[in-house]
């Protein structure tokens, strides 16, 4: 057997036969042609670019239809390509002064742009010789009378496999019988990653060398949580990972239930909400029941792009998301990464310890151009009435004065410029430094709501970092530590009449929802398909039962019997419904 | 006939890329004129996406526009504004 480790950029499971993509060889040979042939070929030539454009507009339609404008208008780039007159007026003279035929004029064209364009020293320039080769391919193809793989007719379930996918090769797979993505290239942000995500399908990329050792027809088992490609595994895995699988469709098959309030059997009401990072999320969140967003991570704006986004392009990112999550509410984060991150930064230092380093609210209090600009985008977006803002990794009362300081300051000159927005905007802090958690109660006075987030509260606190697997297992949400920095922040916040929303992976978790329901948490936000199987949860238990088990649940000494105990429980209340809702 | 040459400066953050670019192309074929851009001593067709980004044009870029025809002037005043513009 072999494993691949990628990049995690859409979760989920996929297990199924691979189906690779090769990259197409598309030469074009050279012929010489007679004088009275010129003519012909020049025809030939019009006719290959009116085909293509056809395709690309249709093309372009089918991308507006499914995934909206933003994907769409990646192509109108293309479209001028094809009737650039520059590059068809090199063509035609290169057919009629050194007669060669019509794809070998074609070809040597296009690579004399390209080799232009590749000669730049800027970077993303370069990168745009790939729309370039994109839209001579399909030409060629045309020239050469050569099919393009088809795939809108495949009609088995397959895993796709890749060097790269292009936005148009994306959009005309069939989604119905997509079982996953792996792919060579890509990061967190790349095109394939947000397609995948929005369709909900797996996917892990930035492989490698994903097409050289997997061959189309192999089993694969994709874990696009974890970022791992398994290529033939022995029946072993492969059974663990159809268990895990069964489990993420049972999500699916709770949906009914999604519409529903998420209130217990004795009438508390609590919000489950989702997590998003990309705006296609959205439908997700929709069609899974989330009752709005309890964290929009904002980075995707910013990441993988030299200049820094403006505020106009910012401000349509959230109103988007806004009117889109109406009558809910939807919480932005403030940016929540290192300085290293921003292509625009020059020259950041490469940190020891990026988790304890210069990111999130460091950064931008120390960055206030980039913090007004995300800040001023937001505000102008709340005019919507839905929208509250949150700064992250705040470590004391200090810094939360100073990022509302900032947001105070922005409010001051939209006044002054006469731009509408939300001027009662609520403020939340979000937990996930143990020095937060224990001063929770100062901070509460001086915010509108938290939210903890989980995942760095446990590995502050805990001092282990996830992904080294060696102390990996340190991890655990269950630890006496975490659960007393969870109860007090939720207590304080009571006691200051404020709400607690918990954004970090525990949310999604039965055993930590129900514990957490126990401590009276208000609102949990999760991956979108993780909230049919909490609403469900909580639907089929009673408060009074969680809080009596999360007081008797927080006094044991270790995670496994805080986990064991929660489950027993939570066996003996659920009983014949306990494996349909939490599977474990 | 009329002939208008100006140099500007290239506000746009993006500079000259693909999208911009593209949006260059569509204003200028808009135009009877013909529509030359500048930028080192390098000439090339302000009408061809893949001429003008073969010529590299940066945020901060002085570039130079040659515009040459009827309609020149309306054609002129597009280009200049759009390439001064601070953002899409």
């Amino acid at each position: 057997m072999n494993k691949l480790k990628g990049i995690a950029a859409s979760g989920g499971v996929g297990i199924g036969k691979a189906l690779v993509l090769g990259k197409e060889e598309l030469t074009a040979p050279k012929t010489k042609i007679s004088y009275e042939d010129i003519s012909k070929e020049i025809y030939r030539l019009e006719e290959a670019l009116i085909e293509t454009r056809k395709e690309i507009s249709n093309l372009q339609k089918k991308i507006l239809h499914d995934l909206g404008f933003d994907h769409a208008k990646v192509f109108e780039a293309h479209l001028l390509v094809l009737e650039d007159r520059v590059l068809i007026e090199d063509i035609i003279q290169q057919i009629k002064t050194k007669k060669v035929n019509v794809e070998y004029a074609f070809s040597q064209s296009i690579k004399k742009y390209i080799d232009t364009l590749l000669k730049l020293e800027d970077e993303y320039l370069r990168e745009r010789v790939i729309d370039i080769e994109d839209v001579s391919r399909r030409v060629l193809r045309k020239l050469l009378k050569k099919e393009a793989v088809n795939l809108s007719g495949l009609n088995e379930k397959v895993i796709i496999v890749a060097h790269d996918l292009s936005p148009s090769q994306t959009a005309s797979l069939p989604k119905e019988n997509l079982l996953g993505f792996v792919t060579d290239v890509g990061g967190r942000t790349s095109h394939t990653t947000i397609i995948a995500r929005s369709l909900g399908i797996p996917a892990v990329v930035g492989l490698e060398v994903a097409t050289i050792n997997i061959k189309s027809g192999e089993k694969l088992v994709v874990d696009g949580s974890e970022g791992v490609v398994f290529i033939n595994p022995p029946e072993k895995i492969v059974k663990e990972y159809q268990k895990k699988l069964t489990k993420i469709t049972k999500d699916l098959k709770t949906i009914h239930v999604s519409k529903l309030k998420a209130t217990t059997q004795d009438k508390r009401e609590v919000i489950v909400s989702a997590n998003i990072e990309f705006p296609e999320e959205l439908s997700l969140a929709h069609e899974y029941g989330a009752e709005g967003v309890g964290l929009y991570r904002t980075e995707y704006i910013f990441l993988g792009r030299r200049d820094l986004p403006s505020e106009e392009e910012q401000y349509k990112a959230y109103l988007n998301v806004a009117r889109k999550m109406k009558p809910y509410s939807v919480i932005v984060r403030t940016i929540d990464i290192g300085g290293d991150k921003f292509l625009s930064q020059p020259q950041v230092p490469v940190e020891m310890s990026p988790f304890l380093g210069w990111r999130a609210i460091r950064f931008c209090l120390a960055r206030p151009d980039v913090f007004k600009t995300q800040l001023r985008a937001i505000l102008r977006a709340s005019v919507e009435g839905n929208i509250k803002v949150m700064f992250p990794m705040i470590s004391g009362v200090g810094e939360l004065r100073d990022a509302k300081k900032v947001l105070e300051e922005c409010k001051k000159e939209l006044k002054h410029e006469n731009v509408a927005f939300d001027e009662k905007i609520s403020i939340g802090t979000m937990i996930e430094v143990p020095s937060a958690a224990l001063t929770a109660d100062t901070l509460a006075k001086e915010s509108d709501f938290f939210s903890i987030g989980t995942n760095d509260l446990i590995q502050y606190s805990l001092a282990v970092d996830r992904a080294n697997e060696k102390v990996a297992y340190l991890y655990e949400p269950g630890h006496p530590a975490v659960l007393k920095l969870i109860k007090n922040v939720i207590d304080v916040a009571h006691q200051n009449n404020i709400w607690v929303g918990m954004c970090g992976e525990m949310s999604g978790e039965p055993l930590f929802a129900f514990l957490t329901l126990g401590l009276e948490l208000d609102e949990f936000s999760m991956p979108p398909p993780r909230v049919p199987r909490i609403k469900e949860l909580i639907k089929n238990v009673k408060f009074e039962d969680a809080k009596a088990i999360a007081e008797k649940a927080i006094k044991l000494a270790t995670a496994k019997e805080v986990e064991k105990c929660i489950q027993d429980e939570l066996k003996k209340i659920l009983q014949d419904n306990f494996d349909r809702i939490l599977l474990v | 006939m009329e002939r208008i040459e100006e140099e500007v400066i290239v506000n746009n953050p993006h500079g000259l890329h693909a999208r911009p670019a593209a949006l260059l192309v569509q204003i200028a074929n808009k135009f009877d004129s013909r529509i030359v851009l500048e930028k080192d001593g390098e000439t090339v067709d302000g009408k061809s996406i893949i001429a003008i980004l073969s010529l590299g044009v940066n945020s901060g870029s002085a570039l130079k526009i040659i515009v040459e025809g009827v309609d020149a002037k309306e054609a002129f005043s597009q280009i200049k504004e759009f390439l001064e513009k601070q953002s899409e």
